[in-house]
């Protein structure tokens, strides 16, 4: 079944009347909600909890998730295309969004029956919010040479380092965190699903960014933080595959933002080109600029289109690990083109705090970084050439 | 308590609205449909008064087949069925011929109450509720702040231009509804998952038992002959201040009646 979704110059096709509703949805919560606020959140740096909360009531900060736990039980396919439209609204919170389904997802696909059943409805409830902790101030894209040490004490683990570039770090409720429990590289590597409130845990002062300043982001420090073995999310060793797991999904929420970001810039650049008005007409007349929307244009869709036959193939249950880092990468790569040339399409006004293409270029710049660098994208991608 | 509430999808409040160059009538494809927003609080009034007295909810709209998107929110939101008026015979009725059609479906029909949004987005004339409450030989509560229901009365704050009155009527009874009584919900995605399963009956003229004649575009009491894009804002009145800047703004708002 194909059902055709078009608001305000973005047509879809969706698999099922209920996620045209889910967008219509969607797109009314970020006009009305989102949309207006942003400006001001950003420039202010203020986090807006109240944002995720109402999200989280109305449903849509679990969508891929198993309705049995309180999910929404949508495939990918469709809850890429609710995120990508927050993210025309509020980049900020659609990356929020798509952490805190990053943080959900070891526990969603690798916890044990008993575990789901304790923790996952709370997780995927609304209420609480996430926060996946990979990287350290030394291991970034090496990131299996983690070196946060969680030693066996017991029942417990004392979990003791430092985490890095933490999304939601000191606002969220829940970490992820993967920490060394054994030898040297990948294999020595374990999983802990752990509470804010947990002691010896702490959040550091969040970092000062370039954009995207409603998401706050911190390091995490560790010092003998006691956290139960039966906060292992899969066995000792396996951390390292669930991290890599949960980031192949993530990796495709990271491409719809960055679709949402540059459509936002599209939207701005096609409305201003339309009223600035320069050798007597419309500047989007002009043959210069009206061929700048169209490449902007064209590749957006490229990226929506990519980022969906991703999604399709992990719906469908096939690999996707490789087309998921190149969605990332193209999606991101174009949004920071895109965001470019819509500085471009406004002139020294498009240059200024008083139009707000210039925040998205601020924003755009993140998204080749988080989630796995481009360069890491290609790594992954250069790796599965020739493999079958 | 039965409540019915009569629903229009609207061109999106915020677009461009074009008239049709064939036969003068409101462009529908033109813009994105919405629910017309003052029917949302129309709809949350009515989940009010469930929540609080029980009772069911019945979604009524008249409109094309895309008008279908907006039962669907209405019942996203919580209402539990819908009814949907839809046939090509319509097209270009007027207000006389909606009231028409609408107290004839709700003929027959057990309810208590029938809300309205107090107008239209597009077509602004506020006339539908009274028309319905008018056929039905019920009460007619319009323009309605707040709303209180006790065993057989409904009580309603009617705003006017100095304040309110407040008036009281037994049931049935037709209410129509201002954006101050109260903030619309949106609809979850449990709740977009729920209304699938609701039932929606569909309805054309005929089911209706509608008389063809007294439908449509050819049964208008109002005809337009011509019509004009909406001309340039002119410039407004500039009040150069000589010392009695303050006199001149007070006489300005007064012939504006402001003040």
């Amino acid at each position: 079944m194909t059902i055709a979704w078009q608001t305000s110059g973005v047509l879809r096709r969706l698999p099922t009347p209920e996620a045209a509703s889910l967008l219509d949805l969607t797109h009314e919560v970020a006009t009305k909600e989102l949309r207006p606020r942003a400006d001001e959140a950003e420039a202010a740096a203020y986090f807006p909890r109240e944002i995720f909360t109402m999200l989280g009531e109305l449903g849509l900060m679990s969508l891929p998730y198993a309705e049995q736990f309180g999910g929404g039980d949508q495939p990918y396919e469709v809850s890429l295309q609710v995120l990508e439209e927050l993210s025309r609204a509020w980049m900020s919170v659609a990356v929020g969004v798509s952490v805190h389904n990053l943080a959900c997802f070891p526990l969603a696909n690798f916890g044990t029956d008993d575990q789901q059943r304790q923790w996952l409805p709370d997780l995927l409830g609304g209420g609480l919010l996430g926060a996946y902790c990979l990287s350290e101030p030394e291991s970034g894209s090496d990131a299996a040479a983690l070196s946060t040490r969680a030693v066996d004490a017991g029942d417990d683990y004392l979990v003791s380092g430092t985490k890095a570039w933490i999304t939601h770090g000191g606002v969220a409720d829940f970490y992820n965190l993967m920490v060394r429990t054994g030898d040297e590289g990948a294999k020595g590597i374990s999983c802990l699903l752990v509470n804010a409130d947990t002691s010896g845990l702490t959040a550091a002062a969040p970092e000062h960014k370039m954009g995207g300043n409603s998401s706050p982001t911190a390091q995490i420090h560790l010092v003998d933080a006691r956290v139960s073995k039966s906060r292992r999310i899969a066995a000792e060793g396996a951390g390292f595959t669930v991290a890599l797991a949960a980031l192949d999904a993530g990796r495709l929420g990271i491409a719809a933002c960055a679709v949402g970001l540059a459509q936002a810039a599209l939207d701005a650049a096609v409305q201003y080109s339309g009223v600035r008005v320069q050798f007597g007409r419309p500047i989007r007349d002009l043959q210069g600029v009206s061929f700048m929307l169209a490449d902007m244009a064209t590749s957006i869709e490229a990226a929506r289109a990519l980022y969906l036959e991703a999604a399709r193939r992990k719906d469908a249950g096939l690999n996707f690990t490789s087309i998921a880092a190149m969605a990332k990468l193209m999606a991101t790569d174009s949004a920071m083109k895109v965001t470019t040339d819509a500085i471009q399409v406004f002139g020294g006004a498009g240059y200024t705090r008083d139009f707000p293409v210039e925040r998205f270029f601020r924003e755009a710049k993140v998204l080749q970084i988080v989630e796995g660098t481009n360069q890491v994208q290609r790594m992954v991608i250069g790796r599965s050439l020739g493999r079958g | 308590m039965k409540i019915a509430v009569c629903v229009k999808q609207v061109p999106d409040t915020w677009a461009e609205k074009k008239l049709r160059s064939d036969d003068s009538t409101l462009d529908r494809e033109a813009a994105d449909g919405v629910m017309n927003e003052l029917d949302e609080y129309a709809v949350e009034e009515a989940l009010k008064l469930q929540e609080a007295h029980g009772g069911e909810i019945t979604i009524i709209t008249m409109g094309p087949e895309r008008a279908g998107e907006t039962v669907r929110k209405a019942l996203s939101m919580g209402a539990d069925a819908a009814v949907h008026l839809v046939d090509d015979s319509l097209h270009g009725s007027d207000a006389l011929a909606t009231s028409y059609a609408l107290a004839t479906i709700l003929t027959g029909r057990d309810f208590d109450l029938v809300f309205f949004g107090s107008e239209s987005t597009d077509a602004r004339m506020s006339v539908v509720p009274a028309m319905v409450a008018e056929r039905l030989g019920v009460a007619q509560l319009t323009f309605a702040q707040k709303v209180d229901v006790d065993g057989t009365s409904v009580t309603i704050q009617r705003v006017t231009d100095y304040g309110f009155e407040t008036v009281v009527a037994n049931m049935p009874a037709v209410v129509s509804v201002v954006e101050k009584i109260n903030e619309p919900r949106y609809p979850s995605f449990k709740g977009i998952m729920a209304a699938k399963k609701k039932p929606v009956e569909t309805l054309s003229t005929v089911d209706a038992g509608l008389e063809g004649s007294q439908l449509g575009l050819a049964a208008a009491w109002t005809v337009v002959e011509d019509f004009a894009a909406r001309p340039p804002k002119a410039a407004g009145t500039i009040v150069t201040d000589e010392g009695d800047g303050g006199v001149k703004l007070a006489e300005f708002l007064a012939t504006q009646k402001f003040i």
